[in-house]
C-alpha cells in the first residue's frame, strides 16, 4: 500500500469508538445504504439479460391467453373484456414479479453475500429495505411493458388521467408491500429454488382465487367468500375502479380506502417480520 | 489497553449438532498477528464469526478493541474487516462495483472510497479485471478481492479466515506481503490457516484450537520447542511396520512417537542418541527402515503432535455437512489413546466419543 487517502487511519486508534461515523441520523444512514444495496441488486438484474427477458416474456403469454383464449367465455356486465381484464393482469403480474424478493434475498444468504454485509457497519435493514425497493424498480418496468401490451390489444382508459395515474400507484405499492412478505419467506428458505416453490403455493391461491381475470360471482359460494374478502381482490377492484371504469355495486371510495388499508396493513405486518427474521437467522 | 482481542469461554452449540466452541479462550496482542490453527471442524470459523458479530455466543463473552461484540456490534463492525472462509462477493457486480459497494456501506466518502478501490485493484492485481463481472474470475482472483473487500476502510482490526486457500504460491506470498505491511502500519491481524508455512512466517502467535477449545498457546519458536530439538522421521515398507515401530518407540518410553501412513515421527532432544538406540532397536525387531532422518521441527510435526490430524488436507471441506475431518491417524504424545480409530475415518463427532479428548 502506497498512496494514502486523506483521513486515512494509519495507526489504528482502538479506544476511539466508531470512527467512521460522521454524524448523521439512523434514518439518514438507513437510506443511503438501501440505495447501496437497491443499485447493486438492479445491477444484478441487468447483468442477467436472459432472466429479464423471460420474466417479461411470462405476463404477455397471460395477457394473450386471457385476451384471445378465454375472453369468449367470460362475460363481464359493464366491461369489454380487455378493460376487465387488464388492471387484473397489472396486479397478478407484478405481484408474480415480488416473488424475486423470496428468490433474491435466499440466493444471497445461500452465497454469503449477507456474511459480509453482517460484518459491516451498515443499516441492518437496508439489506431488506434494498431488495424490495429494487424489486419494485423492476415491477415499475413489468407496468409499463404490460401497459404497452394492454394497449396493443385493445385496453383503453375511461377513466381521468389522474384517477389512471393513482391506480398504477395503488398497484405498485401493494406489489412493494408484498415483497416483504416475499422477503420472510426469503429469510426462512434454505435456498433459492426452496424460496421459489415456497412462494408460489401462497400466491396462486390469491392472484386467481380473486376477481383479476373472472367476476367473483361465477365461483361457488364457498370459494365467494374467500375470493370477495382477499387483498388481491380488493387492490384488483380499486386498481379497475381507477383505471378502467366505475365498477357498479361499490362506492369508488370504498374500494380505493379498502385495497389502500390492506396494502399499509401488510407492510405494517411483513416488514416487522422481516427484519427480525434477518436478525435472528442463524 | 493493550489486547485488540479478549475471548473469554466462548460456548457456541448449533442445534442437533456439536458444540463448535467449548469454552474457547484467547487474547491477541493488539499490533501483532495471532494465528488460530486446528484441524477440519476444529472451531476455527465459528470463533471468527463471533468475533465479528456475524453470530452470538451461547455463552461467554468477548472484546474487540475493547468493544464488547455483542452490545456494541455495531461500533465493533465500524472498526473491523473480514475476509470469510467462503468468499462473500457479489458474482454480478465487477470487481469494483464490488469495493465500490463495500466503501459505500462502511459509510466512507464517495470519493474516499472510488480512490481506496483503485489502490485495492492494483495491490491485489486486480486492475485489469476491475471491470470484468466476477462470474469471470477464477477462484483464485476472487478470493483476492475478497480479501480486499476487508481492507476497504483501513480496519484496525482485520480478520482473515483462510486468506490464502486456493491461491498460487506468487498470490499467497503477495498477499503475505500485505499483511506484514498492514501491522507494520499498526494494524492487528486474527487469521486462520491451514498451512504452516503461513502461520510460521506471519504469526506472533498462535492457538492451536481443537474440538473448540485451546489445546495450545505461543510462539512459533516455543511451540516448536516444544517438540523436541529435533524431529526424527523413520520410512518404513508398510503400515504394519509402522505400527509395530511406534508401539516398539512407546514401549521404551518414547510416548511422542507418532505414526503417518507409511511412517513414524518423532521429536527428540537427544538427536544422535536416540538414533543409535532406536537403529539398534529396530535392527533387534528385524525391521528395516528405508528412509531415517534426522530434522529441524516445523509447526506441522507441532500440528500433527497436538492434533493427530495432519494439516492442509481439507480437500473435504464444504462437501461434508459434518465437516468430517480426517481421522486421527496417529497418536499424539499428549493426544488420545493409542489405537483410537486408526486407519478409517470417521466423523467428527464418533471421533470426539472415541478419542475421549480432555
Ligand atoms: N451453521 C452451522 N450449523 C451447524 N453446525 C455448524 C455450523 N457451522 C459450523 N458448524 C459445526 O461446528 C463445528 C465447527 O465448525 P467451524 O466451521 O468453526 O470449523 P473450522 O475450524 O473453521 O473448520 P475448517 O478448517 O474446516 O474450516 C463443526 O463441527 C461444524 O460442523
Ligand atoms: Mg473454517
Amino acid at each position: 500500500m502506497t498512496a494514502e487517502a486523506p483521513g486515512a487511519v494509519t495507526t489504528p486508534a482502538p479506544s476511539t469508538p466508531g470512527p467512521r461515523h460522521t454524524t448523521a441520523t439512523d434514518l439518514g444512514w438507513l437510506i443511503r445504504d438501501a440505495w447501496t444495496v437497491t443499485k447493486r441488486n438492479l445491477i444484478g438484474y441487468t447483468r442477467i439479460p436472459e432472466a429479464m427477458f423471460f420474466s417479461s416474456v411470462q405476463p404477455i403469454m397471460f395477457v394473450l391467453l386471457f385476451r384471445y383464449v378465454f375472453a369468449g367465455a367470460i362475460h363481464t356486465p359493464g366491461f369489454n373484456y380487455v378493460d376487465f381484464l387488464m388492471p387484473g393482469i397489472f396486479v397478478q403480474s407484478v405481484a408474480f414479479g415480488a416473488v424475486g424478493t423470496s428468490i433474491g434475498l435466499a440466493e444471497d444468504l445461500q452465497k454469503g453475500i449477507i456474511e459480509r454485509f453482517r460484518a459491516l457497519p451498515m443499516a441492518r435493514s437496508a439489506v431488506l429495505a434494498g431488495r424490495t425497493t429494487a424489486d419494485l424498480v423492476r415491477n415499475v418496468f413489468v407496468m409499463l411493458l404490460m401497459l404497452g401490451v394492454g394497449f396493443l390489444v385493445g385496453y383503453r382508459v375511461h377513466t381521468g388521467i389522474a384517477q389512471f395515474l393513482g391506480g398504477a400507484l395503488l398497484v405498485l405499492a401493494f406489489a412493494y408491500c408484498l415483497s416483504w412478505g416475499f422477503a420472510v419467506i426469503g429469510m426462512a428458505a434454505p435456498n433459492s429454488e426452496t424460496a421459489q416453490v415456497m412462494s408460489f403455493p401462497v400466491l396462486f391461491p390469491f392472484t386467481f382465487a380473486s376477481s383479476a381475470f373472472v367476476p367473483v360471482q361465477t365461483m361457488p359460494g364457498w370459494l365467494q367468500g374467500f375470493a370477495v374478502n382477499q387483498p388481491v381482490s380488493k387492490v384488483v377492484n380499486a386498481a379497475r375502479d381507477l383505471m378502467s371504469g366505475h365498477v357498479p355495486g361499490v362506492s369508488s371510495a370504498t374500494a380505493t380506502w379498502e385495497a389502500v388499508v390492506w396494502t399499509a396493513g401488510m407492510l405494517a405486518v411483513f416488514a416487522p417480520l422481516a427484519v427480525w427474521k434477518y436478525r435472528s437467522r442463524i | 489497553m493493550t489486547d485488540a482481542v479478549e475471548a473469554e469461554h466462548l460456548v457456541k452449540s448449533f442445534k442437533g449438532s456439536v458444540r463448535a466452541l467449548d469454552g474457547l479462550s484467547f487474547a491477541v496482542r493488539a499490533g501483532s498477528v495471532f494465528g488460530l490453527l486446528g484441524p477440519n471442524g476444529a472451531g476455527k470459523t465459528t470463533a471468527v464469526r463471533i468475533l465479528t458479530t456475524i453470530l452470538t455466543p451461547d455463552g461467554g463473552t468477548a472484546r474487540v478493541l475493547g468493544h464488547d461484540v455483542i452490545t456494541e456490534a455495531r461500533t465493533v463492525r465500524g472498526l473491523i474487516g473480514l475476509a470469510g472462509q467462503y468468499a462473500a462477493v457479489d458474482e454480478n457486480l465487477t470487481g469494483r462495483e464490488n469495493l465500490d459497494m463495500v466503501g459505500s456501506l462502511n459509510h466512507l466518502p464517495r470519493p474516499a472510497y472510488r480512490q481506496r478501490t483503485r489502490e485495492l485493484l492494483v495491490q491485489f492485481q486486480l486492475d485489469d479485471a476491475g471491470d470484468r463481472p466476477l462470474k469471470t474470475y477464477s477462484g483464485g482472483m476472487r478470493r483476492r478481492l475478497d480479501v480486499a473487500a476487508a481492507l476497504v476502510a483501513r480496519p484496525a482490526m482485520l480478520f482473515l479466515d483462510e486468506p490464502t486457500t486456493g491461491l498460487d504460491p506468487a498470490s499467497r506470498s503477495a498477499l503475505w506481503i500485505a499483511v506484514e505491511e498492514l501491522v507494520s502500519q499498526g494494524t492487528t491481524v486474527l487469521l486462520t490457516t491451514q498451512y504452516m508455512e503461513e502461520a510460521d512466517r506471519l504469526a506472533h502467535e498462535i492457538a492451536v484450537v481443537d474440538h473448540g477449545t485451546v489445546i495450545a498457546l505461543g510462539t512459533p519458536a516455543r511451540l516448536k520447542a516444544q517438540m523436541g530439538a529435533t524431529v526424527l522421521d523413520i520410512g518404513l515398507a508398510g503400515a504394519a511396520d509402522a505400527a509395530h515401530t511406534t508401539e516398539l518407540l512407546r514401549s521404551t518410553g518414547r510416548s511422542g512417537a507418532a505414526r503417518v501412513g507409511d511412517s513414524v515421527e518423532l521429536g527428540v532432544d537427544d538427536g544422535p542418541r536416540a538414533a543409535i538406540e532406536i537403529l539398534r532397536l529396530l535392527d533387534q525387531a528385524g525391521i528395516e527402515p528405508h528412509r531415517f532422518t534426522l530434522r529441524e521441527p516445523t509447526l506441522d510435526d507441532v500440528f500433527l503432535s497436538l492434533t493427530g490430524n495432519p494439516t492442509a488436507d481439507d480437500g473435504l471441506a464444504g462437501a461434508d455437512p459434518d465437516r468430517g475431518s480426517f481421522d486421527r491417524q496417529r497418536s499424539g504424545d499428549r493426544g488420545s489413546a493409542p489405537g483410537s480409530g486408526r486407519g478409517a475415518r470417521r466423523s467428527r463427532r464418533q471421533a470426539r466419543r472415541g478419542a475421549g479428548h480432555g
